[in-house]
Order: structure tokens, then sequence, then C-alpha cells
């Protein structure tokens, strides 16, 4: 069988940081493997480790050249291979929406045809939670979002989604599916330096949207940025300036008043 | 475009959920601004009593399918797309929630109309136009939607819940289901993460977040919280760590928490964190990052290294 897993390399700003028009420049941002998708990548190896029939693992990411290094990564967890879409349009194009991304995943996934797509949930960067579902969508097979624990038979696979306020629904969804993969799911490993030395040799396939047969104008987003602003704090809050000692001090004024300590 | 606003509203084992009162007041928002109607919709269970409880100032019409008893996406996303297609609204407002993330996108591709989630407001002038925080809310993006019509799920919690008796139509809506369609079926519900200690009935909060780097440092955190006779709680990073148990967890997928004190120690203060515990009478963040979204609910703030400050602390009270 085949696993394909979707990943992407995202962007955390750091501590302090400037917006400049509606971008962050470059100096004020650090790259990581999505933290959704490092999950996702774990129930994938595992499904190839558990299974008695041969399983491959393909991961498919849009990102520049730069992501390479996140996806090396990922191949030296295990997965097999890795296919990156990219090229100089997608450069241009700025902001992906949802939509767009979904749109090229599942191109790939169409040449794939994958049993089972894992997918996170969301992204910590821009946070849209959508592409997973958009994707099953697109390649008209069943999904669940927000799992947190899948049990893979023939022909389907027992889920459990993970509701608000503690609560689990278990659901059984027909194969191929989609499955957006909620962080808590496994204990994602590290790479081992032997993987890290296995994924030296490990493909990464570039695809263009001619090598996929997009038009280009699938990255004509209906969505358009238009500021970008640090967000106003709701509260305003008293800041205790000073060393441990002082500010500890004046947490234990705050903390006293508030009735903690009290006998 | 009609300028009419269709909301979903959501409902879990009988009851209507808050968001979805807050829903109401977002679609009532939007369609003064459109110069439309607010459609609501509410399918699955005893819809009857739902459309009553709906029938909130600030609603036009209340649409009733009659399918299933719990959520299912596949009939939630084929009956959200008939009654788009029925009454071609401007807008589909869905919660931003667990079920609104397993079927706005597949509604959103169905329709090929484009979708915004997780806004935080809306406004519209000659088309719709959503704000939204990315890089852990760090960052607040403003987004034109240059189409209509458009689908948004909204975050729980930015809106206030209608209220106020109000007196809708209240619409059976017939769709005809094609079972071969359905990929996926609902076999149960399941509570987890109840145990020992209930995080809810505390008085005292100290939680603990990603900062505190490493299971061994819990220990410290327990031992502040037994030094202020406080309950040791934590957010979700901690808890998929393994470091404590799931009932520990403060959050939209924990537990939600109303503590007269609330420490967050090394917490960021992610939107699911936040929601969790937002209403507790005094909270209190000890992080290394001033821009920490944090800092944005507390009261008292110190952005300092929680390993230095919790030492102090353990000992003042000690």
């Amino acid at each position: 069988m085949k696993v394909l897993v979707t990943v992407k390399e995202v962007a955390s700003v750091a501590d302090d940081f400037e917006i400049e028009e509606l971008a962050i420049p470059e100096t004020y941002l650090e790259y990581d493997l999505n933290e959704w998708d490092d999950y996702a990548v774990e129930a994938a190896v595992r499904i190839a480790e558990d299974r008695d029939e041969a399983v491959e693992v393909v991961a498919v990411t849009v990102g520049p050249e730069r992501s390479e290094e996140t996806i090396r990564r990922v191949l030296a967890k295990g997965v097999d291979r890795a296919i990156r879409v990219w090229d100089d349009r997608l450069a241009e194009a700025g902001v992906t929406d949802p939509t767009t991304t979904a749109r090229l995943l599942a191109a790939v996934a169409e040449r794939e045809d994958p049993d089972l797509v894992l997918s996170g949930v969301q992204a910590s960067d821009d946070g849209y939670g959508a592409t997973g579902v958009a994707l099953a969508e697109r390649l008209d097979v069943g999904w669940a979002a927000v799992v947190n624990d899948f049990d893979l038979g023939d022909g389907e696979v027992d889920v459990r989604r993970e509701l608000e306020g503690g609560v689990e629904e278990l659901t059984t969804v027909s194969l191929p599916a989609v499955l957006t993969i909620q962080t808590g799911i496994n204990d994602p490993r590290y790479a081992s330096l032997r993987g890290i030395r296995q994924a030296q040799k490990k493909e990464i396939a570039v695809r263009t949207l001619a090598d996929l047969g997009l038009d280009p104008s699938i990255l004509d987003s209906d969505l358009i940025l238009r500021e970008v602003a640090k967000p106003e704090a709701d509260a305003d809050p008293t800041i205790f300036e000073g060393g441990p000692t002082e500010t500890a001090a004046d947490l234990e004024t705050v903390l006293r008043d508030a009735g903690v300590g009290a006998e | 475009m009609s300028g009419d606003v269709l909301a979903v509203a959501e409902h879990r084992r009988g009851d209507l959920r808050p968001v979805s009162y807050e829903l109401v007041s977002a679609g009532r928002e939007l369609a003064d601004a459109t110069g439309g109607d607010l459609h609501v919709a509410v399918g699955g269970g005893d819809v009857e009593t739902f459309a009553d409880h709906l029938a909130v100032e600030g609603v036009d019409v209340v649409h009733t399918v009659a399918e299933g008893e719990e959520f299912n996406h596949d009939v939630c996303a084929a009956v959200t797309t008939a009654l788009f297609e029925s009454l071609a609204p401007t807008a589909l407002l869905v919660p931003h929630s667990v079920n609104g993330l397993d079927y706005a996108p597949a509604v959103a591709t169905r329709l090929s109309i484009p979708l915004v989630t997780d806004a935080v407001a809306i406004d519209y002038d000659d088309g719709v136009t959503a704000v939204r925080e990315t890089y852990g809310s760090k960052v607040e993006a403003t987004v034109e939607v240059e189409t209509e019509p458009v689908a948004l799920t909204i975050r729980g919690g930015e809106w206030p819940a209608a209220e106020g008796n109000g007196d809708p139509g209240i619409e059976p809506f017939d769709v005809d289901l094609d079972e071969s369609a359905l990929r996926s079926q609902v076999r149960g519900f399941e509570e987890v993460g109840t145990g020992d200690v209930d995080i809810s009935e505390a008085d005292f909060v100290v939680a603990v977040g990603r900062g505190i780097d490493d299971e061994e440092n819990v220990d410290l955190a327990e031992e502040l919280a037994d030094a202020l006779d406080a309950t040791l709680a934590a957010s979700r990073p901690v808890v998929d760590n393994g470091w404590l148990p799931k009932n520990r967890q403060v959050g939209q997928s924990g537990t939600v928490v109303t503590p007269d004190v609330y420490l967050a120690l090394g917490i960021s203060g992610a939107v699911q964190h936040v929601a969790g515990m937002k209403g507790s009478e005094t909270i209190i963040a000890v992080n290394t990052d001033p821009d920490a979204p944090i800092f944005d609910v507390a009261d008292y703030g110190v952005v300092g290294d929680l390993f230095e400050v919790v030492p102090e602390l353990i000992e003042r009270f000690g």
C-alpha cells in the first residue's frame, strides 16, 4: 500500500519582530517542520513498520528550495521519498490559500494514487486548518478531520476525532481517505544518524505546474492580503520589571492579595 | 447576490453549542452590512427544539433539516451545499470548531467558492474582508475576498452570544441524500481525560507550558503548586509529551477552568489554550517572550525565565 503524507515547512516569528508593509522580513523568521505534520509523518512511518505488506511512504510539500532541508529530516525519519512542488510562478504568487494548496497537492495525489493520505490538522504559520479536507473533496475520497487515533483495516479506517471539551467521536471512514492528524497522537521520533545518512540518498523530486498539468491561473487567488499588523492587546497587564528576586516579590504580593497562601 | 447570510448552527448530544449563538451575532452583523436576511440552518436530532432555541433576535429564517441524530460530515456537507444552492446567499458562516473544520473546506470546494477560516472579525464594503491571526496569534492579517459568494469559519468567543426573543420563520428543508456518497459513519462518543483531579474545580491553578522544556522540570512546577496550595495544570504540548495526564489539560480540547488565580508558566497562549482559561479572575503570566499572546489576556506579567522566578516564589510560600 501507499501512504502519502503532506508536509509543510512553516515560519515562526522571532520574539521581537518588525512588519514591513505586508510581510515580515526574513531576518525575523525561523523555519521548521510544521508541528502537526511531524505527528502525521510519525503515523505514516509507523504504518510502514507495523504492517506485513510492503508500504511506501511518500511525502509531498509545496515550498521553495530552502524547504528541502526540512524535507530531508522527514526522509531521515523513515519516509521513502519526497515530492516538492514549486516553480517561479509559485514563488511570485505570494499568498497561497488552502484552495490553491489543495489543488497542487491533489495533482500530486492523483498521480501517486495513495491508499491513505495523512496531513497535519493545520499549519502553525497561517493556521487555515482547511487543506486536508479540501484535498479529500478534490480527490473525491473520504476524510476525517482532527484525528487523534486511528486503526487501519481493510478498505476502511476506524478513527477517533478529538472534539472540544474532552469528548472523542468514533468514526469509520472508507478508504482511500485523507486524515488530518492532531498533535499528541503519537510520540514523533528523532532522526537517527543512520536515518540522516540514508536520507541523503533519497529522492526529492521537484514538480512544476507544467509537470502536474496545472494551468497557472489556479494561482490567481480570490484572497488578497490587505494588511498585516501586530494585534492590539485586549488586556493591558501590569508587567513587573527587575531580577527574579524583585519580580517574585511583586508576584507574591499579587498572589497573597488574591487569597493564595491564606490559611 | 442576495446579500443574505447563511449560518450553520452546531449541536452535540442534544444541546446547541454556545458558538451557534455567536454565529448568529456574526451573521446578523454581516447581513446588516450586506443588506440581506440572516438564515440559520440546523440539522440532525431534535431540530424543532433547536429551532425554538435559535429563534433569537436577529434571525430571519431558521431552516431545519431532519437528517440523522448527530453530526456526520458527509450528511452535513451535502445538506449545507444543497441549502446554499437553494438560497444563493452572499456568505456562508460556519463555526471554526472541530466539526466546522470537518466539513466547511469540503463545502467550499464543492461550491467552488473561496474559504477564509478562523476569522476574528468580518467586515463588508463591496466585498467581504476578514481579520485572522497568523504565526500563533502574533500577527493579525486582514484578507479581502475578491469574489462573492464566500465561506467563512468564525472563531468562538469573538462575537457576543445572540439573545432576546425573535420571531423567525421556521422552514423545514428537504434534501435528497445520495446514500452511496456517504463515506463515513459515526459509531459513538467517548468522554476522555477524566481522573482523580478535576482542575475545573480549583480556586488556584498553576499551569505549565512548553517553556518547562523537560519532563524533569515539571517537578519544579509541582513544588510551586504545593507551596501555593494550587492545582497543577498544563497546556497541550505538555500533555502531548506525556509529562502530565490528559485530565490536567486546559484548553478547547481539554478542560475549561475559571479559577480565582491562573498562574501560567512558560505558556505562550495559543488560541486553543486561551479559550480554556480566559474566564479566570486573575491571570498571571511568566514567559521569556514579551510578545507571547498570553500577555494579551494577562492581568500581571513577568517577562523572564520561569526557572529563576519559580524557585524564588517557592521560597516565599514554602
